[in-house]
């Protein structure tokens, strides 16, 4: 019997090179916990029937010798990212039997390196939430208690590797999707640059916030999965080349050792108490592993999410226009042209994403535009030389990753409370530097212990300072249990 | 706003709706729209920023990619000898 609840894809990796078991007993172990626990938690839409195959693969590759770090490793994918001849639908009705007909280039370094695909995580339609609620195809509960949401947008691949459901797996991070359901269920979640990771075959949501991101159960296997799938694409021409080599090393160490905090978002409004508690407790660890906390007072900080809801809806009903019925996807038949549209799109899209496309298309409509989304843009700028100017002080940035933690299911029925979840998250997207959501501790709630999460923010292209603190902080937290 | 924006709102987006569905929505649309609202207090200068990402360019040279034509065609609604169909357009 393998033990999944302490494997991790470093410790799989030396028992499948070692021969201890094959890729076959790993990804059968896999496929019988699914079995146990996936109808509760619904983190899988679908389960490949190829599982064993694609694991038969991996053993001959390793029987001839060869090791990848993600050779016959187990991993779960999000709804939304193309895998050739398989189904994606972005848990939406109008892609329910949409098969992919080319890999997006996350899925053919994975495969190259003969990574197993377990499955199709849930999520939010078109990764549009916080919670998976949204999702066409019912909601994902949360491992640690069931009554509770997962999180999302990304929750099926987040509750999947919290649930040892899968080794590893592949989210998306718009506003938060990977780092804010990591949080609620425990487990590390991570949006790199913009541009550092392709998304050639990924169903775009706001096209200047989407980053794919890995999640994984500690910082050396988020870290894993990050350099199996990151770097420049040609299919991708918001990529960013290779300029890693132009950085200081990799080997280098925070320089000042000082981490700022806007204190002024973090005791704002509206932050569960638990959450700040906790987040204290967090300072006060970095504290005595002698960072210096510094209070950082970023003018525009609290209009990031206005900024957000209105970016974000403006290029997603932008980019949700082509789902249309007529090339793919669910196709209602009218009268006429018009009506296939219409119909098309009025019975395939669920309500959130009709709100959104009409919110986005409000925003972008003549006389509206200036006000909303020209305005948004200069706020955006404003806010990305802010960061800019900050850390040039400090070494990285602090917050709590969500300001509560995960919500009972179908409790927040405004759409805005759910949007308030991103708060700490979206500043990432909107000025695009990398950030991490790493496990802080519990909060005992109903008698349930239910995580919680920090978050670290670190300059453009500095993925790596998100790995050193956040191995330094998981040491600290492993000593302090 | 009121239910005849979101009603021109549905037609612009080509999304058909139904009656409650408007009511909910301009519910909705209010409150969001309240809250994004806030960004006309920030004081910001128009600002054009500097981007780290440049125009990319290309060579324009033919290179296969690896599309399934059999998985493409087979997900059309509506086809005809292979190619897709569509209602009169004109």
């Amino acid at each position: 019997m393998i033990n999944l609840t302490t494997l991790t894809i470093s410790k799989a990796r030396k028992a499948l090179d070692a021969k201890e078991f094959s890729a076959v007993d790993l990804a059968s172990a896999y496929l019988a916990e699914i079995e146990k626990k996936n109808k509760e938690l619904n983190a899988y839409l679908e389960v490949y029937d190829d599982v064993l195959d694609q694991a038969k693969i991996a053993d001959e590759m390793l029987a001839k010798g060869e090791s990848f770090p993600l050779l016959g490793i187990p991993l779960a994918i999000k709804d939304n990212i193309l895998i050739k001849g398989r189904k994606a639908s972005s848990a939406s009705k109008i892609l329910e039997n949409y098969v992919a007909s080319y890999d997006a280039t996350v899925i053919a370094k994975l495969k190259k390196q003969g990574a197993v695909f377990l499955g199709r995580t849930n999520m939010d339609e078109f990764a549009m939430g916080g919670s998976t609620e949204n999702s066409a195809f019912g909601t994902t509960r949360n491992p640690h208690d069931a009554s509770r949401v997962a999180g999302g947008s990304s929750g099926g691949s987040i509750a999947a590797v919290a649930a040892n459901l899968a080794l590893g797996a592949l989210g998306t991070d718009t506003g938060g999707s990977v780092r804010e359901p990591a949080s609620f269920c425990g487990i590390v979640g991570m949006k790199p640059t913009y541009g550092r990771v392709s998304r050639y075959g990924l169903m775009a949501m706001g096209s200047s916030l989407d980053c794919i991101g890995p999640v994984a159960k500690n910082i050396e296997d988020a870290k894993i999965i990050y350099q199996a799938i990151f770097g420049h694409d040609v299919l991708d021409s918001t990529t960013i080349l290779d300029d890693l080599k132009n950085l200081e090393p990799i080997t280098y160490h925070l320089k000042a050792k000082v981490i700022g905090v806007p204190w002024d978002l973090v005791n704002g409004e509206g932050i569960d108490a638990k959450v700040k508690e906790n987040f204290m407790q967090s300072i006060k660890k970095l504290e005595s592993l002698g960072f210096k906390i510094k209070d950082i007072n970023l003018k525009n900080l609290d209009a990031a999410l206005a900024v957000y809801y209105i970016i974000m809806p403006a290029e997603a009903s932008t980019n949700l226009a082509r789902f249309d019925g007529v090339r793919y996807g669910l196709h209602q038949d009218g009268k006429n042209l018009l009506e296939d549209y219409m119909f098309s799109k009025g019975t395939g899209f669920g309500k959130e994403v009709r709100r959104r496309i009409l919110l986005g298309t409000y925003v972008l409509s003549h006389g509206y535009y200036d006000a909303y989304y020209g305005k948004a843009h200069n706020v955006r700028n404003t806010l990305k030389q802010e960061f800019m100017k900050a850390f040039a002080d400090v070494d990285l940035i602090a917050t709590p990753t969500a300001p509560f933690i995960a919500w009972k299911i179908g409790e927040k029925n405004d759409p805005l409370s759910v949007y308030l979840a991103d708060i700490f998250t979206v500043t990432a997207n909107i000025v695009g530097v990398p950030a991490i959501s790493i496990p802080s501790g519990f909060s005992e709630v109903e008698g349930k212990k239910l995580p919680l999460g920090i978050q670290f923010m670190a300059p453009h292209g500095r993925e790596d300072f998100l790995f050193e603190i956040g191995q330094e902080f998981e040491k600290l937290q492993k000593a302090s249990l | 706003m009121d239910i005849k924006d979101v009603e021109n709102l549905a037609k612009l987006a080509r999304i058909e709706l139904k009656e409650e569905e408007k009511k909910e929505l301009l519910s909705d649309m209010d409150s969001i729209l309240g809250y994004v609202r806030q960004i006309e207090e920030v004081n910001v200068e128009h600002s054009v920023f500097n981007s780290a990402n440049n125009n990319v360019w290309r060579e324009d040279e033919i290179k296969t990619r690896e599309f399934s034509r059999e998985l493409t065609t087979s997900q059309f609604p509506d086809s005809q000898d292979g190619f897709l169909k569509v209602k009169k357009i004109l």
